[in-house]
């Protein structure tokens, strides 16, 4: 295992469970036990989640990744030290903040619930392998990360345009689509992970599927008024 | 050990294997370094380097012990681990930082603060009364000479041949070398001189941990030429009870807390760790062993096991690095997937780091079993992969490494694949002509290039370049482009033995004044007999040309004993010659002190100089003629010195081979921080890589001598003979794996895995990524980059790693 394999919603979840800070250690830069160097990969997970602990209103420096070999014991202590000296004077997670505990719970678990919309739109990013440390700086920004929240995407059926023809329901990944033949698809926006293969996958000459931004989701249409009357069918029935 | 130094007379000075005992944990106070006279921390040490070695005096050893510069920088650094505060001085000679990652280790040491290198012969002055602290008188070009006060006093001894040598010698009737060594026919340096016996380790002379283990398997991988006929005669497979499926049973967990001697037990309350697990969900078992790993003691956790009807167990000890494989045997002795097996570190990661603050120390080892007891509840049981082996090898080089490896599995009976890149075979041993000891190496070359042309199973391709390389272990598929076309190559292992380069310096006037040559042309030339050389009145050579400065931060081993032996060599052609050899610290380890000492007496200068004050080289236009004048800072004499030399041979440093990288890609094998390849352990596995099935060997893993090279060829052959003596080898479980439900075919498992693992197969839902099982090596990059986590890291899975951080915080 990869100190790449350290996924966000790791870190997001240590931070819900109220831990104080989150410590990465990989091995060093440019250096990989495998020929992967991974290490980057979390390194710029970390740099987004720095930003995201920002955007949350807590202290990036609760989170620190370092890198360094099985025989640099004496660093490795020495860092560890230092986080946690960091870590006791930045205080209890949250109340130095000035973020009520329950409130701050619900803003974390509210974006552990958008790691995988984060990984498709961040991915150029999160793959990409920085060679110094000026370019880390600049990976992520406060703002990149505010507009990343401010304008998340969800994905929406217009129940006008839907024929039913499953293909969306049949590909979601998570089975966020409730329909089935003759029944308008609705995206259950609970269980969605807005990955955006309903959009891609709704034929063309349907497009039924639609992407709102800034504006609250149409509810959902009521379950008695799923059921589509085909014309062809109509003229039968005539 | 003889009484130098106060040794036996002065209580605190002591030998460095006596101070290697008090910095170990089983150690006579349990890893506190206690002086002897009143059992206090002492906070001033002093390093005496050169203790019995390289010295002529009756009694002490005129070769170098080859270890103890690095073995002391290690005691330092250890040192300041157990007390930051600790002063150390190290009083030495040359620093012989000429094995691999040797010159950034010793730059480690010397970096840390209150360490002090001090270049100085040293006497012992006298042992104070009342503190019994030891004074050191030394020498340095500031200060002159001076009277230091010592806590305590380490020499570094050097290694002796071992004590019956000469018993040994005549049982086996093999014969020693003149330093009471084995000595080592020429051609074959871990052969003794009676055929069928051979030689590995320190028993050649002082050796590092690496050559140790490459000698070893090199000297097994020439048991085996002998022996192949009788291979696998005497081998039993081992049989294992049939395991039982206890997927849908509830857990039931057994935890196991070792003491590791004293190693956990002196810091972590162990009895009350096994209290604490019973307390644990799913824990129906607990106990504590001595030392788990002992043969009664993981045979005891296999009788528990079907005692208790545990279904998962956990070992609380020490790093999985080393025993994971032996605990999980004890659960398919039981009959249970060993993947059901789970280790908390409580040793690396506890104990050891926090011996001072033993209820902590406690309390965290708690922490970590109950991690591991969560993690354990969602273990799954995964099935490793038997893989077919193709029996047949490939060799990448054609040196003296790349031919002695392929020779050495053609014997075994295999067939080899030998690739080489140039027209002819030879590689770097083409321009060298004769050895330090004065053997005629075209004349060894050109029998070993016979040998491997006319043996049957060795398949030659020159002019060669490989193309493409596929696969995994036991199943490459290797595609080489030559004068015979493109062909695929089947086969099981690769060895990497493409060599190395010589860097082209572009300093000291080198392609500005053709008198200026590195040191492999002036071989060249002598071997010729070039008149303007071998008639030359003056001759520099300026060591470090390229290394061990911040662009190549390593020494290139080799060169030192190099200029030495082209200094002996026209010095034996023209006595009256004067040759100066500027250097940094002569790295003449081992035996070739020898040839050091005999150049010295031969009247070679030999000027140190300072890599920051490096000697000038420039051309000076005297009474219509143009000199070469080369000056250099002199720290004995205290002064500038300008040379007129006829002749100025650079020792250029050994560089990478210029296709490293293009080749570390093909195979999927990583380079280290210079670019030279890079063993799985530079240590314990110093011809493997991290990638299976993958060799090494030669100067591609390092610079070095020529009898090295060979001696690794060997080692590597051995290793591979390991796996092809096998029909099977065995693929890990844990890899990963595609819901394929859950795939949405964004391809971002692809662009993370190098390996190509990874591929898309097209399905009736559109696109869907396919792990190939025996080439992921379980990194799990794909893991966290799936959006859809569709793809898992068997053994490592989100469920199994979130349960463990929601376990880390316990019952707050």
């Amino acid at each position: 295992m990869c100190s790449g394999r350290v996924d966000l919603s790791f870190v997001l979840r240590a931070f819900s469970n109220g831990m104080d800070g989150v410590f990465i250690g990989g091995c060093r830069l440019k250096e990989c036990n495998y020929i992967t160097h991974g290490n980057y990969h979390a390194l710029n997970m970390v740099l987004l989640g720095k930003k995201i602990l920002e955007h949350i209103g807590l202290n990036p420096e609760r989170l620190r990744i370092e890198f360094m070999s099985g025989g640099e014991g004496i660093l490795f202590a020495d860092v560890i030290n230092d986080f946690g000296r960091k870590v006791k004077e930045l205080g209890p997670l949250g109340k130095s903040e000035g973020i009520d505990k329950n409130e701050l719970k619900s803003k974390i678990q509210e974006v552990a619930k958008l790691t995988p919309y984060i990984k498709i739109v961040k991915r150029e990013k999160l793959e990409s392998r920085l060679e110094n440390k000026a370019e880390y700086d600049g990976l992520f920004t406060r703002e990149e990360v505010d507009r990343l929240f401010r304008e998340v995407i969800s994905y929406h059926i217009d129940p006008e345009k839907c024929q039913a023809c499953m293909i969306c329901l049949k590909k979601c990944p998570v089975e966020a689509i409730a329909g089935g033949k003759n029944r308008i698809h609705v995206i259950d926006q609970e269980k969605c992970i807005k990955c955006g293969t309903c959009f891609d996958a709704c034929p063309p000459r349907f497009g039924a599927v639609k992407t709102i931004s800034g504006e609250p989701v149409p509810p959902p249409l009521p379950e008695a008024e799923r059921t589509i009357i085909r014309k062809s069918k109509e003229k039968g029935a005539s | 050990m003889k009484g130098d130094y106060g040794y036996g007379k002065m209580q605190n000075v002591v030998t460095s294997m006596d101070y290697e005992r008090l910095l170990c944990s089983t150690g006579p106070y349990e890893g506190e370094i206690l002086r002897p006279s009143d059992k206090k921390h002492p906070h001033k040490t002093a390093w005496i380097q050169c203790v019995g070695s390289r010295r002529v005096t009756p009694g002490d050893n005129s070769y170098c012990s080859a270890v103890c510069c690095t073995y002391t920088q290690k005691q330092v650094i250890l040192t300041k681990d157990h007390d930051a505060g600790a002063e150390c001085t190290i009083f030495h000679n040359d620093i012989r930082s000429y094995g691999k990652d040797f010159e950034r280790f010793y730059q480690r040491a010397e970096n840390l603060p209150g360490v002090r290198f001090i270049r100085s012969y040293v006497s012992i002055g006298k042992e104070i009364q009342e503190s019994k602290n030891v004074t050191i008188r030394y020498a340095t070009t500031e200060d002159g000479v001076k009277e230091e006060e010592f806590d305590l006093v380490v020499l570094s001894v050097g290694l002796n041949p071992p004590a019956d040598y000469e018993d040994l010698a005549d049982k086996f009737g093999i014969e020693l070398n003149s330093h009471g060594f084995c000595k080592a026919i020429p051609s074959n340096p871990l052969s003794t001189t009676r055929p069928g016996i051979f030689v590995s380790g320190a028993f050649q002379g002082p050796t590092d941990i690496p050559e140790s283990v490459f000698t070893a398997s090199g000297a097994g991988s020439q048991c085996g030429e002998l022996l192949d006929y009788r291979r696998g005669k005497l081998t039993q497979e081992r049989i294992y009870p049939p395991e039982k499926d206890v997927s849908r049973e509830e857990p039931r967990i057994g935890v196991f807390v070792c003491h590791c001697g004293a190693n956990i037990g002196r810091v972590v309350s162990v009895p009350s760790t096994v209290e604490y697990a019973l307390t644990l969900p799913h824990v129906v078992y607990a106990q504590e062993q001595l030392f788990s790993c002992a043969s009664n003691c993981a045979k005891e956790i296999t009788d528990i096991i079907k005692e208790k009807g545990l279904n998962r167990v956990i070992v609380a000890a020490c790093s999985p690095r080393t025993l994971e494989p032996l605990f999980r045997d004890t659960l398919r002795e039981a009959g249970i997937n060993q993947y059901y097996f789970e280790m908390a570190n409580i040793r690396e990661h506890n104990s050891w780091v926090h011996s001072k603050e033993k209820e902590e120390a406690t309390q965290k080892a708690k922490d970590i079993i109950r991690m591991s007891v969560a993690r354990a509840c969602h273990l799954e049981p995964l099935q490793e992969l038997d893989l077919p082996v193709n029996k047949t090898a490939l060799v990448v080089g054609g040196g003296v490494s790349g031919m002695t490896c392929a020779l050495s599995i053609a014997n075994q009976g295999h067939e080899v694949f030998l690739v080489e890149k140039n027209k002819d075979l030879g590689g770097m041993a083409r321009r060298i002509h004769y050895t330090l000891d004065g053997r005629d190496v075209q004349a060894y070359l050109r029998d070993l290039v016979e040998k491997v042309y006319r043996h049957p199973s060795v398949h030659v391709y020159t002019d060669a370049t490989i193309t493409e390389a596929t696969g995994y272990v036991g199943n490459f598929v290797t595609k080489v482009n030559s004068e015979r076309g493109v062909e695929e190559i089947k086969h099981g292992a690769a060895v990497i033995a493409i060599g190395a380069d010589i860097y082209k310096p572009t300093e000291y006037l080198y392609g500005e004044d053709d008198r200026v040559i590195t040191h492999l042309e002036l071989e060249e030339r002598i071997s010729k007999g070039d008149e303007k050389i071998i008639s030359a009145e003056s001759l520099v050579m300026i060591q470090c040309v390229g290394c061990r400065n911040e662009d190549r931060n390593y020494c290139s081993r080799i060169c030192c004993s190099v200029s030495i032996k082209n200094a002996l060599k026209l010095k034996e052609i023209n006595p009256l010659m004067d040759i100066y050899i500027l250097y940094r610290d002569m790295m003449t380890y081992g035996f070739s002190e020898d040839y050091y000492r005999e150049a010295s007496n031969r009247e070679v200068k030999f000027i140190r100089y300072d890599p920051l004050d490096k000697p000038l080289v420039e051309t000076v236009k005297e009474g219509g003629t143009s000199r070469l004048r080369i000056a250099v800072t002199d720290y004995i004499l205290g002064k500038k010195l300008a040379i007129d030399a006829d002749c100025l041979a650079l020792a250029a440093a050994v560089i990478p081979s210029a296709g490293a990288k293009e080749v570390a890609g093909l195979f999927k094998v990583s380079l280290g921080p210079d670019d030279f390849f890079k063993e799985a352990h530079v240590k314990l596995k110093p011809v493997e890589f991290a990638a299976d099935g993958v060799y090494l060997c030669g100067m591609a893993q390092y610079p070095k001598h020529m009898p090295e090279a060979i001696s690794q060829a060997y080692g590597a052959a051995g290793r591979v003979l390991t796996l092809l003596s096998h029909d099977t080898v065995i693929a890990s479980g844990s890899v990963c794996e595609v819901d394929q439900k859950k795939c949405t075919g964004c391809g971002a498992c692809i662009s993370a895995c190098t390996y190509d693992a990874i591929e898309f197969r097209e399905t009736r839902q559109g696109k869907k990524a396919v792990v190939n099982p025996v080439i992921c090596k379980g990194d799990g990059l794909c893991n966290a980059r799936c959006p859809t986590g569709a793809i898992t890291l068997k053994h490592f899975t989100d469920a199994e790693l979130l349960s463990q951080i929601d376990a880390a915080l316990g019952d707050v």
